[in-house]
């Protein structure tokens, strides 16, 4: 059986797509009723369910309240058959309390806390279906799910993640098949309307001369999922205003 | 026993959105720039960065004089001075009840604000802190107005009134706040035998509809060993099945609104209604029904 490559001859990837290509992305706002917040995000296979609870009164111990600022809690866990293997994980396990904790740095940078002290905002995502490029998806969700909620947001918060095919050319968006392949994964949180970093992490080294490269496709991948998650947005909000009439606002005009 | 299980696949569920009001104002998502100029003050949902008015919520806007603020079309409870609300008591503390109102923050209700049984106007004695907890304890539902809305956010209620005070027997169920539309009154004794209670706050109560109105004090007391018969309990039901029907399809609900839902569900059992074609069904005849006599 030949080697695989992560990029064949004439430039399209494992799953036929292009190297500064994304996957496709379908999100939808509201998907539950409990929380005040829900979405539910699809990144090619990757899927994943984010909810909002909050902002409300902290429980537990008021200890961590804070004067002057909300608290984010951040929860991500994986359901036992999110991956090809089929595995109890229990809650709070190295792995997803990283990520909860990345999680919670990348919301802190967006959501504008200030406005609530004394109260608590819970963010609860879990994966239904693990298929490479995980936490990004996950940020992406909550985003959405904050959004959902009413939570006041400087600007929408989006991730994604890059890789270097064949030590030369980046490649945008990598699915689980690429990242068990090899290659370096780069994985980029960042408020893409004022282009600011949040969070950067890799997988892998790779020379410093790839790095403007492959960041700035990275960058670009977020850019692209902020328009398509602006696109749901938009038309979440058109949807229920105009089923309930765009109620409570004076419609003189 | 045989019962019939329904189960479907999310893509196959029907999400058609009931559109009545086919202009669409213009719709502002966090981060996008309102205005460029500083003339304008900063309202809810806005923020300022650099020269420019930001929008931090995903809604609409809504333009005061020179006061700019994003509504966003779902959010926690905001309160306001005069709203009826129905909340449930969390905590008892000194002089004063801990209620949950599904606003940003716990919000209060002091011993001082409540009427006590025996006399309107008497002094709040050591005695009755003591017997602060027979009154309302942690779990109870209570109906109550806001009396004042603190700095940071926070409610205080109040019960001065009779409609107000400890809810009995009944059903409560939760909507989105913002489906509440807001009315001159918000206690409805439908005439199908059960009174509606339409908390701003998204916390909806139904219950039998008092037959003798001396008998409601507005005070604490609890009648348990009352029977409801069958037949409004069902109705009860009947009308809890509806008001979610309506929420899901984010129908607003006022009296009106429920009791034509109400009566086009009369063709379903009460089970049925849950089935999601039967709740869409239910809303849309309903709109239809509303939109009719809106224009008549």
């Amino acid at each position: 059986m030949s080697r695989k490559e992560l990029l064949s001859k004439i430039g399209l990837r494992q799953d036929g797509r292009r190297a500064e290509e994304l996957r496709r992305i379908r999100c939808k706002l509201g998907v539950f009723t409990q929380p005040d917040g829900s979405a539910y995000l699809e990144q090619g296979l990757t899927k994943v369910l984010a909810a909002v609870y909050g902002p409300h009164q902290v429980r537990g111990g008021r200890s961590k309240a804070q004067h002057d600022a909300a608290i984010i809690n951040c929860q991500f866990s994986m359901a036992v058959f999110s991956t090809g293997e089929r595995k109890k994980r229990p809650r709070g396990d190295r792995k997803s309390t990283e990520i909860s904790i990345h999680l919670h740095q990348a919301l802190l940078a967006a959501v504008k806390v200030e406005l609530y002290p004394w109260s608590q905002i819970d963010v609860y995502v879990e994966v239904l279906h693990a298929d490479g490029g995980v936490f990004p998806a996950c940020v992406n969700a909550a985003t959405l799910a904050l959004i959902d909620a009413g939570i006041p947001l400087k600007e929408y918060v989006c991730a994604c993640t890059a890789s270097l095919a064949n030590n030369n050319v980046a490649m945008v968006d990598i699915s689980n098949q690429e990242e068990t392949l090899g290659g370096p994964v780069l994985t980029v949180v960042a408020l893409p309307m004022s282009a600011k970093i949040v969070h950067m992490e890799m997988s892998q080294r790779f020379h410093l001369d790839h790095l403007p490269k492959v960041l700035n496709l990275a960058l670009q991948g977020c850019k692209d999922i902020k328009a398509i998650l602006d696109d749901v947005v938009r038309q979440h909000v058109k949807d229920i205003g105009s089923s309930t009439g765009w109620s409570q606002t004076n419609r003189k005009q | 026993m045989l019962q019939e299980i329904h189960i479907r696949l999310a893509e196959t569920r029907d999400n058609t959105p009931l559109a009545i009001n086919q202009r669409v104002p213009k719709i502002f998502t966090p981060g996008e720039i309102i205005s460029e100029q500083q003339e304008f003050m900063r309202g809810h949902g806005t923020y300022e960065e650099d020269i420019y008015l930001k929008a931090s919520v995903a809604g609409i806007k809504e333009q005061v004089n020179k006061l700019i603020s994003i509504r966003p079309l779902k959010s926690r409870y905001n309160g306001e001075i005069g709203d009826v609300v129905v909340g449930r008591i969390t905590e008892v503390q000194q002089k004063r009840w801990k209620v949950d109102t599904n606003s940003r923050l716990d919000s209060l209700l002091l011993l001082s604000s409540v009427n006590l049984p025996g006399g309107e106007l008497r002094r709040r004695s050591a005695e009755d802190e003591h017997m602060m907890r027979q009154y309302l304890q942690e779990g109870d539902l209570i109906s109550a107005e806001v009396q004042n809305v603190f700095s940071d956010g926070s409610l205080s209620l109040h019960t001065r009134s009779f409609k107000y005070g400890k809810l009995s027997q009944g059903v409560m169920l939760k909507v989105f706040p913002s489906l509440i539309k807001r009315s001159k009154t918000h206690f409805h004794d439908l005439p199908i035998g059960a009174s509606v209670i339409l908390g701003n706050n998204g916390f909806v109560w139904i219950s039998p509809t008092m037959v003798n109105q001396e008998d409601n004090v507005g005070g604490f007391t609890q009648n348990l060993e009352e029977v409801v018969p069958r037949g409004t309990r069902e109705t009860i039901g009947r009308l809890r099945n509806c008001i979610l029907a309506l929420a899901q399809s984010n129908v607003m609900l006022f009296d009106t609104s429920i009791l034509y839902a109400y009566e086009e569900s009369l063709k379903y059992n009460v089970a049925e209604l849950l089935l999601p074609e039967a709740m869409v069904d239910v809303a849309i005849l309903t709109q239809h029904k509303l939109n009719l006599s809106e224009y008549s």
